[in-house]
């Protein structure tokens, strides 16, 4: 189990990195550890698979991929493994989920799909379709984004406090 | 904000390589021919602009006990700001989108219980009056993003 210091550390990693020539150390500081431990922990972190690694993530709308789509698809149970993994494989396909399948919303599986427009967007899943051999699928595109923040771990007693890392620069 | 080239392949770096050492702005700055203090003042700008969206360590939930869940939901567009606002306010729902469809706001719960789940979306459904909330935990993984790679050229 994490110890209180080890969740401290998270906490602060997962606010952001500080832009400054010692990161660590400065992070350190925060939470009473040397640069060293704290260099140490995060290789811990990373071998347990707590953490996948540190860097960046963006705001892809704005590098170039200007559409983006949700596909949900009805794949027949036994066909799942195999075409999740092939899907997986594709690098603007970004997400491959199995879900939890509704009488109501008959779908048990859902890719995100990026391309320059929605018109290609069609075009993509509709070349998706036919290489897996499935037919019923539809396309829901988002047309505005209402909330996108990252978790904030074990702050539960801090309700609805935004963390925003950008308050840091 | 237009990206030159060095910008591409800092944020390639940034994105999968980010040296895990004491001076890592200095082990970027090296790979890219550039000062540490250029480094720095590009993605102070990279961040300010908000092409990079966050920027530390980014953690395996599941790994952590946080189990997250996609919901979507059935609102009449005259209620989609005041629900928006209720759903936003919640620390565990990360992302809502408006989507192009019937069921037209899609969010993401993350929680360490599916207890806390469940109290959440009963939350929801008692204070909009709406009970076409559809809960769809993921059952498998099969790729969980998100590295964009930009041309470098």
């Amino acid at each position: 189990m994490l110890t209180e210091q080890e969740k401290t550390l998270i906490r602060e990693l997962q606010t952001g990195l500080p832009l400054s020539s010692r990161p660590f150390a400065e992070l350190g500081d925060k939470v009473g550890l040397t640069e060293q431990r704290v260099l140490q922990k995060i290789e811990e972190f990373i071998e347990k698979g707590y953490m996948r690694r540190i860097g960046a993530a963006l705001r892809h709308r704005k590098v170039g991929y200007a559409a983006n789509a949700m596909v949900v698809w009805y794949i027949p149970e036994d066909q799942i493994e195999k075409i999740g993994q092939q899907l997986a494989q594709h690098k603007d396909i970004t997400h491959v989920y199995q879900r939890k399948y509704h009488q109501s919303w008959p779908y048990n599986f859902y890719t995100m799909i990026h391309r320059q427009t929605r018109a290609e967007c069609y075009h993509f899943a509709a070349e998706i379709a036919a290489a897996i051999g499935i037919k019923e699928y539809q396309l829901v595109f988002s047309t505005k984004e209402l909330k996108k923040s990252s978790m904030h771990y074990f702050t539960e007693n801090s309700h609805n406090k935004e963390l925003n890392f950008k308050d840091r620069l | 904000m237009k990206l030159d080239p060095i910008d591409r392949k800092l944020l390639n770096l940034v994105q999968t390589k980010f040296p895990i050492v004491p001076e890592p702005y200095r082990e970027l700055a090296e790979k890219l021919n550039i000062t540490e203090q250029e480094v720095l003042s590009r993605l102070r700008c990279l961040m300010e602009t908000d092409i990079i969206r966050r920027f530390g360590g980014v953690f395996n939930s599941r790994s952590l006990g946080y189990k997250g869940t996609l919901c979507a939901m059935k609102v009449p567009p005259e209620r989609v700001d005041e629900i928006t606002a209720l759903i936003n306010n919640y620390v565990a729902i990360t992302h809502n989108y408006l989507r192009d469809h019937q069921y037209n706001i899609w969010f993401t719960v993350l929680t360490d219980s599916s207890e806390k789940t469940a109290d959440i979306l009963q939350e929801i459904i008692k204070k909009t009056g709406i009970n076409d909330l559809l809960n769809l935990p993921a059952e498998r993984f099969f790729k969980v993003l998100v590295n964009f790679e930009l041309d470098e050229g």
